[in-house]
């Protein structure tokens, strides 16, 4: 049996990208679904606050990411904006990376359709705007300013909703769909801490540990780390089967094949060691 | 010619051959790398021209309802000064355009930065240990022996003996859980991402092979 563990030991790494593959691409050809059970998460906390928001609420949402982390963001971005409609809020697009806009509209765009949401009226989106952090300090004073006219080129005044909308004290609620830098930090620190306006948000998984600091001192008022994250926001708006849930089941089975490797590669190390071997 | 299905083609194409790493590398690899790399320095440099440099400055040097606003020449010098770098007699100029921005952005980041994640993250250190249920008087201890024994490990100007030694083990044991936790988010994140590929290949571009090869469907 030693002799085993020590033989696995010398594993050709790509029997193990095979089996990842496998434990990837199985659940997602038979539509396995393992139940996604929410507990009390910084998801459950974002979706709380936006469900407790008044009526009518100005929100905006920012979509800090590109194509690379769609997967991931993606999810999100079509289950939070699912929920401010369904919930009334005059949700707001903006863009901190550059991709982010064509991103936003589409997941604006196709829901707005599906929930009978009428563009100019229930949403916009003012597209992507250089700048990251010194571009939300500007938005404090006038968001006018740097957005005179939303993506397609629609002037600010010629847009309904937008009116009695000057500066970031005008918005109940900022939610940061953010792959990177600039993304909710900016948000945090600029927007959050400077004018006090509450922080959501949601972010790829990598980013999630470094952020979760913000939760904990009260900067922001939630938080969807990753796949689980954009899953636990599914959830909690009843979208049944949705991108996220359905991606969590090859994650899980991923999760524990790589869970083995590392026990068989640890009583590998150890056996070697036992045996006297480096 | 359906212009979706061959896009999805052209995907499915260069996801595969970007996985064909995995086994070794190879020519269809490299091909697909350097692909990349030169169409994302092709659109970066339109994207930047079309969505930065004329919305931003152009639009403004000329507005729409006519004339000139000769102020907007200032940013339009100093973005020339950035490309003065490539010209070694007169590089300098570009330290004028960096000491601007590194100037604005220290400057704005400076009290903003440090009240956001050092002031704030100190408060809510500073928390009462002996407060709420059992579960978060654990927490709490948990978050302020973590941020000691952590700070501590960091603490150079005494030998990590003794007492001191033990606290700064701790810290590198609770630095060490942190790792951890940071080690299994990336997982998580590189795990959708093979998941978002797979789903692409099977679910986007498999059911398009019958048609591709004439066999309906």
């Amino acid at each position: 049996m030693a002799n085993f563990f020590q033989k696995i030991g010398d594993l050709d790494r790509r029997v193990i990208f095979l089996l990842i593959a496998l434990a990837v691409i199985i659940p997602i050809t038979t539509d396995l679904i393992i139940p996604n059970i929410v507990g009390a998460e910084p998801s459950r906390d974002m979706f709380d606050y936006v469900d407790a928001l008044p009526e009518g609420s100005n929100v905006i949402v920012s979509f800090d990411y590109d194509p690379s982390t769609m997967p991931e963001l993606q999810p999100m971005a079509e289950a939070v904006v699912r929920h401010l409609f369904e919930k009334n809020h005059k949700v707001i697009g903006t863009a901190l990376w550059p991709q982010g806009a064509a991103l936003g509209q589409h997941a604006m765009s196709t829901l707005a359709d599906s929930l009978g949401k009428e563009q100019y009226v229930d949403w916009v989106n003012l597209g992507y705007k250089t700048g990251g952090a010194v571009m939300i300090v500007r938005m404090g004073t006038s968001i006018k300013a740097v957005f005179p006219a939303d993506r397609d080129n629609v002037p600010w005044e010629d847009i309904p909703m937008l009116e009695g909308i000057n500066s970031l004290k005008d918005i109940q609620l900022v939610i940061s769909l953010s792959a990177g830098d600039p993304g909710i930090i900016a948000w945090v620190m600029m927007a959050g801490d400077r004018y006090g306006i509450p922080i959501g948000g949601g972010c790829t998984a990598v980013s999630a540990p470094q952020l979760y600091t913000y939760l904990q001192t009260d900067q922001m008022v939630g938080l969807l780390g990753g796949l689980k994250g954009a899953a636990d926001y599914e959830t909690l708006v009843g979208i049944e089967e949705g991108p996220a849930v359905k991606g969590m089941s090859p994650q899980s089975i991923a999760h524990l094949v790589i869970m083995m490797f590392i026990i068989i590669g640890n009583i590998s190390y150890f056996s070697r060691r036992k045996g006297g071997a480096r | 010619m359906n212009w979706e299905i061959l896009g999805i083609w052209l995907g499915a194409a260069v996801t595969l051959c970007l996985y064909s790493f995995l086994y070794r590398d190879n020519p269809f690899y490299k091909f697909v790398e350097h692909l990349f790399v030169g169409m994302s320095a092709g659109y970066w440099v339109i994207y930047s021209i079309y969505n930065v440099l004329i919305p931003n400055w152009w639009e403004n040097l000329f507005p729409a309802d006519g004339g000139f606003d000769a102020i907007w020449l200032v940013p339009g010098i100093f973005a020339m000064f950035m490309l003065a770098r490539m010209v070694p007699k007169v590089a300098g100029l570009s330290r004028l355009a960096l000491g601007m921005i590194v100037g604005t952005g220290a400057g704005l980041n400076m009290v903003t930065f440090f009240q956001s994640n050092a002031l704030a993250q100190v408060k809510g250190t500073m928390i009462s240990v002996a407060a709420g249920s059992v579960w978060e008087v654990f927490s709490s201890l948990v978050l302020v022996v973590g941020v000691v024994s952590g700070l501590v490990y960091f603490f150079f100007s005494k030998a990590h003996t003794g007492f001191v030694g033990r606290t700064a083990n701790m810290g590198i044991t609770i630095l060490m859980v942190a790792f951890g936790a940071s080690f299994g988010y990336t997982i998580m994140a590189r795990l959708s991402l093979l998941i978002g590929r797979c789903t692409f290949l099977i679910e986007d571009w498999l059911p398009t092979i019958p048609a591709m090869l004439g066999l309906g469907g």
